[in-house]
C-alpha cells in the first residue's frame, strides 16, 4: 500500500469488524470489558431503546465514527424515530456547547485577576 | 399517488428468477440449509397445517417501497373462481382452524366477502391482512362494518406512529388515511378490550435494518397512538423486511444488499427455527399453485417436488411433514427474535 493511501484516512468502516482483535493481546481484560459492556446495555431501569439513544448522544460527544454508525443502526433497530435520534444528538451538542461556554467563567475569573 | 411497480417499470428484478439469481450470487458466511441443520432441522420440515393462507391477487390501491409482492394498482393477477372454490373446499374438508387472506389488497378481490362468509360459515377463524387505506375508498367504506359483523381478525400494516416514516415507506398521505381508518375500526369495537374484535398492527422497518423488540415497541406504540390519536389496538407484530422484490430493489439501489444479508446471517437465531411460519402454513398463489410461505410464492419457489403442487390436488394428509423449500431469503425469518406473518417467533 502506498504512503498516500495510508494518509487518506485514519478511520476505516471495516475496522469496526476487527474490534474483537483488541482481545488478542489482553484476552482477560477484553472478556471483562465485553461482559460489562453487554450488561450495561441490557434492559434495566432504562429500556434498551433509551440506552441506545444515550449511547448515540455520547458517540457524537466523543466523535467516534464507529460508535455513530453502530448506534444509529441500534437506535433504528430498537424502534427510535429519526426525530428522536436527532434530538439526542442535539442534547449531546448542547452539553458540548454549554461545557465550552461555562469555561468562560474561568476566563472571566482570570480577566478579573489580571485587570485593574 | 402510488409508486410504480417493478413490473410496470420493466425492472429486471420483476422476474422471480432474476431475484433468486441476485441472492444466489452473494457470498454469505453460511447457507440457510447448513444453519437450519446446525439448529437440529435437517432437513427443515413442516408440522401439520394450521393456517391456510390465500393470496387472492396482486392488485392493490397502494404500492409500498418494501412490498415483497410487487403489488400495485397496475397489477392484474386475480385469483379465478375455480381456484377460490378449490381453496374453500380444501378448507372445509380439513380441520385447519384459520384462513389468512392476503394480497395485494385482498378486499379488492371481487369475491372477498363471499370467501369470508363461506369460511366463517364453516366455523373457521378468518384473518384479513388490511392496508387500512382501502377502507377510505368510497366503494369500500363499509368494509370495517362487514369485517366486524363477520368477526374477522384484522391485521393492519402501519410501519410507524409518525407520518414521515409511514409515508416514506407506503406513499404520500397514507399515514393520515391509516389513522382515520384505525379510528373507524375503534368505533366498531376493534382493538377495544373485551370486544372480541381483534385489531393487530404490523410494522416493518423503514429501511435496511432489523425490527426492534416486539414487546418493547408494542408498549411504545400503544402509548403514542393513544396519546396522539386516541387509537387502541391489541398486538403489534414486528416483521423483518425480506430481501425480495421491491425491498431487494431498494437494497440494491441503496448499496445495502450485502451488508443487510450479512446482518441477517449473523443474527441467525437457532431458537427461531421451531416457530417458522412455513412449518404450519400452506400458501396458495392466485393461480392455485402451492408454496410453503408467501415469500417463497413471490420468488416462485413451490412446494417440494414430492408434495402436491396445486390446490386442486392437495389434501391435508399429503401436505403434512413435507420438506420445506428454502433459500438465502429464509435468513430474514430467523434473524434476531425471528419473524413471521404473526410477528416475532421467539
Amino acid at each position: 500500500m502506498s504512503e498516500r493511501s495510508h494518509m487518506e484516512t485514519y478511520y476505516h468502516p471495516k475496522d469496526l469488524g476487527k474490534f474483537a482483535d483488541m482481545g488478542k493481546e489482553a484476552p482477560e481484560l477484553w472478556k471483562k470489558f465485553l461482559e460489562w459492556y453487554n450488561a450495561v446495555f441490557q434492559e434495566g431501569a432504562l429500556t434498551e431503546r433509551e440506552k441506545a439513544l444515550i449511547a448515540l448522544g455520547v458517540a457524537h460527544a466523543v466523535q467516534c465514527p464507529y460508535c455513530i454508525d453502530a448506534y444509529s443502526t441500534a437506535c433504528l433497530e430498537k424502534g427510535s424515530t429519526p426525530e428522536q435520534m436527532t434530538e439526542a444528538v442535539h442534547v449531546a451538542a448542547a452539553i458540548r456547547g454549554g461545557a465550552s461556554l461555562v469555561h468562560g467563567v474561568q476566563m472571566r475569573n482570570q480577566i478579573d485577576k489580571l485587570s485593574m | 399517488m402510488a409508486l410504480p411497480t417493478l413490473l410496470n417499470t420493466r425492472s429486471p428484478l420483476a422476474g422471480a428468477a432474476a431475484q433468486r439469481a441476485t441472492l444466489a450470487s452473494l457470498p454469505l458466511a453460511r447457507t440457510f440449509e447448513s444453519a437450519a441443520a446446525a439448529a437440529g432441522y435437517d432437513p427443515l420440515t413442516t408440522t401439520s397445517v394450521s393456517i391456510l393462507q390465500m393470496n387472492v391477487g396482486k392488485r392493490c390501491n397502494q404500492a409500498c417501497h418494501h412490498c415483497h409482492v410487487d403489488a400495485g394498482p397496475d397489477r392484474t393477477e386475480v385469483m379465478p373462481a375455480d381456484v377460490v372454490d378449490a381453496c374453500l373446499r380444501f378448507l372445509e374438508a380439513s380441520d385447519i382452524p384459520t384462513l389468512d387472506i392476503t394480497g395485494g389488497a385482498p378486499e379488492l378481490h371481487p369475491s372477498f366477502r363471499d370467501i369470508v362468509r363461506r369460511a366463517r360459515a364453516a366455523g373457521r377463524h378468518v384473518i384479513d391482512r388490511c392496508n387500512l387505506t382501502i377502507t377510505r375508498l368510497p366503494a369500500y367504506s363499509d368494509l370495517p362494518e362487514f369485517l366486524a359483523e363477520q368477526e374477522v381478525e384484522v391485521i393492519a400494516s402501519l410501519p410507524s406512529f409518525t407520518s414521515r416514516q409511514t409515508d416514506a415507506q407506503r406513499g404520500e398521505g397514507v399515514f393520515d388515511d391509516s389513522i382515520a381508518a384505525l379510528q373507524h375500526f375503534n368505533t366498531l369495537g376493534y382493538g377495544v378490550e373485551g370486544s372480541g374484535l381483534l385489531l393487530n398492527l404490523v410494522t416493518n422497518p423503514v429501511g435496511a435494518f432489523l425490527p426492534g423488540s416486539q414487546a418493547s415497541l408494542e408498549a411504545d406504540w400503544k402509548r403514542e397512538l393513544k396519546r396522539r390519536h386516541g387509537i387502541t389496538f391489541n398486538r403489534l407484530y414486528t416483521i423483518t423486511n425480506m430481501p425480495i422484490s421491491r425491498f431487494l430493489q431498494f437494497l440494491l439501489d441503496s448499496g445495502n444488499l450485502q451488508a443487510y444479508m450479512d446482518r441477517l446471517v449473523a443474527a441467525f437465531n437457532p431458537a427461531a427455527v421451531e416457530g417458522l411460519m412455513c412449518r404450519y402454513t400452506l400458501s396458495v398463489g392466485w393461480d392455485g399453485r402451492l408454496y410453503d410461505c408467501d415469500f417463497n410464492q413471490m420468488i416462485d419457489l413451490g412446494t417440494a417436488a414430492e408434495a402436491p403442487q396445486t390446490i386442486f390436488e392437495a389434501t391435508p394428509e399429503s401436505l403434512a411433514a413435507r420438506r420445506i423449500t428454502i433459500g438465502p431469503h429464509c435468513f430474514g425469518c430467523t434473524a434476531g427474535a425471528g419473524s413471521s406473518c404473526g410477528g416475532a417467533t421467539t
